[in-house]
């Protein structure tokens, strides 16, 4: 196929990717943008494969029949408690090919790309830089997910130190491809390099950041891609990457706002307890009440609102569908239920809408942090399953707090605070919850699950 | 350096567009909308289509080949998994 013929495809493509990407921003053209950015997909392979330079399939066509089968099977037998991780580990491998594709393009540049050489060597570096970070850092933040590592060390000076010496020596690398192009060794060094930058940046970062991290190697990818379109010259890479570039930097943005934390104080800063921060025996020491299900089913008996405020704790419970179970009956018995959702109540951003969705919770019983938190003083019950920390009123009230200025679930001013928890350990921020000391607020010692039923049952009981 | 500001035009613009067309977007959108445009950061497939197809060296070649891989899970696992979420919050309308 000719050579503007399939740039005119590509050009096809892109204006699918922008549709598709507008479409997924709104409810009901969600389905339809993602079929759309597919399409456009299928459209520069197809285009792709009808190219001159291609004169061999074999490889092609393996990789392609391995990869789609990989993708496939993991698309539709993941659980959707594993979301992030998975797609952590799909940015990780966008990311990695296009370092890869970089790489090709240095080895065999007069096949590949006719570009200029400055910018094809600049480009190999950036892509290499970027790309191989993307990849291991994904894979750290897979790992850290799925649980399967734990180490975490602190951020402190001396990391930040073997950080910067890092980055100092992938800029010197790079320096070294645009200069001497011939060295194929400072293009894998450089990858090498980047390669331990991605696990450095990622492993110090916790469990509830998660969000954050995701977001921002989602925009690494796809700025990976944009930059292998400048090493190739190709237009459809540079556009589809920089949108995913900016769609990732946005969904960054918004996840720092919800947690009023800068990105350089989620990257590089430490969360926890100052020394002005009060001790669990100051906050906790004799005030906080408990109750068992049954006496907390009898409160239920009256209620007409009640607030549900799921945090990971309960999908790590996998207590969704027996909260959902609670909730019917609920509705059955004549009271309104909501869901209260904390931007970051998952492990990346939407999980707990999500998660919710799966157990079949009805889309318009879910509500965003501003569109409940005027609710909770109507409300006769707010029921706080595995969250903590975005529940805290000192983020509100306590100027000392480590979490001051964080936007939070006002569940302190329901009727009647009832808060599902093992035992009173702090949160990810490590600080005490006034909330559970307070006057109105009722523990309900145990794992998530089990409460749940147990309150089912005593409902209906009743 | 002709070709490079043109490169760098559309680079700058689509990062625009990006952020035009990406605004309020609803909570419940928000992981769909990262794994949909997850997806399409596995655009990256095309290079590495030519590169495992050009035959310039047989180290390209099989670098390129893995790189098909790698783009492919991204791509069809991406689409599939955003799919499935969505239909997910459209069987309860």
């Amino acid at each position: 196929m000719r050579i503007s013929l399939i740039n005119i495809v590509y050009l096809i493509a892109s204006v699918c990717f922008i549709l598709g990407l507008k479409g997924l921003a709104s409810p009901r053209t969600a389905p339809r943008g993602n079929m759309l950015g597919a399409f456009g997909m299928l459209l520069a392979v197809v285009a792709t494969l009808l190219d001159q330079q291609i004169v061999s399939f074999h490889l092609i066509i393996l990789g392609l029949v391995v990869g789609g089968a990989v993708g496939t099977y993991l698309a539709l037998t993941v659980q959707m408690t594993a979301m992030p991780q998975m797609v952590a580990a799909f940015n990780g491998f966008g990311g990695g090919a296009s370092a890869l594709v970089a790489a090709t393009a240095l080895l065999a540049p007069g096949g590949l790309t006719n570009v200029p050489p400055t910018q094809l060597y600049v480009a190999t570096a950036a892509s290499g830089l970027i790309g191989a970070a993307t990849f291991t850092g994904s894979m750290v933040a897979w790992a850290k997910l799925q649980g399967v590592l734990h180490w975490q060390p602190s951020s402190d000076v001396m990391q930040k130190t073997i950080n910067g010496a890092l980055f100092l020596a992938a800029l010197a690398l790079g320096a070294m491809i645009v200069t001497r192009p011939s060295a194929f060794w400072a293009f894998w060094a450089l990858v090498g390099v980047a390669s331990v930058l991605g696990v450095m940046l990622t492993v110090p970062i916790g469990g509830a950041d998660m969000p954050v991290v995701i977001a921002l190697l989602n925009s690494y990818s796809g700025l990976a891609a944009a930059a292998t379109g400048f090493v190739l010259g190709n237009n459809v890479l540079i556009i589809a990457g920089s949108l995913v570039g900016a769609s990732g930097l946005i969904l960054t943005s918004i996840m720092c706002k919800a947690m009023n934390r800068s990105l350089t104080n989620v990257l590089f800063g430490t969360l926890g307890p100052t020394a002005e921060t009060a001790t669990a025996d100051e906050v906790y020491g004799g005030k906080v009440k408990s109750a068992s299900a049954e006496e907390a089913a009898m409160i239920f008996e009256t209620a007409r609102l009640v607030i549900i405020v799921p945090g990971y704790g309960m999908a790590v419970a996998q207590a969704q569908h027996s909260v959902r179970d609670l909730a019917n009956l609920l509705q059955e018995r004549g009271a309104e239920v909501r869901y209260a959702i904390h931007p970051v109540a998952g492990r990346m951003p939407g999980h707990m809408n999500v998660l919710l969705a799966e157990a079949d919770v009805p889309y318009e019983q879910l509500f965003a942090l501003e569109d409940i938190n005027d609710s909770f003083p109507e409300a006769d019950i707010a029921l706080v399953i595995g969250a903590n920390d975005v529940v805290n009123p000192s983020a509100r009230e306590d100027t000392t707090s480590p979490i001051y200025g964080m936007p939070i679930l006002d569940v302190d001013k329901a009727q009647t605070a009832m808060i599902i928890k093992r035992s009173l350990s702090p949160g990810f921020a490590g600080i005490p919850n006034p909330l559970f000391a307070a006057p109105n607020a009722l523990m309900l010692y145990g794992d998530g699950k089990e409460m749940v039923r147990e309150l089912i049952a005593a409902l209906r009981e009743q | 350096m002709e070709a490079f500001i043109i490169y760098i035009t559309v680079f700058v613009l689509a990062i625009f567009v990006g952020f035009e067309v990406i605004t309020k977007v609803p909570p419940t959108l928000h992981t769909p909308l990262m794994s949909g445009a997850n997806a399409i950061s596995g655009i990256t497939v095309v290079g590495a289509i030519v590169a495992a197809g050009s035959k310039e060296s047989t180290i390209a070649a099989i670098l390129g080949c893995l790189a098909v891989i790698m783009a492919t899970i991204n791509v069809v696992g991406g689409f599939l998994v955003t799919n499935r979420m969505l239909l997910m919050f459209k069987k309860k309308k």
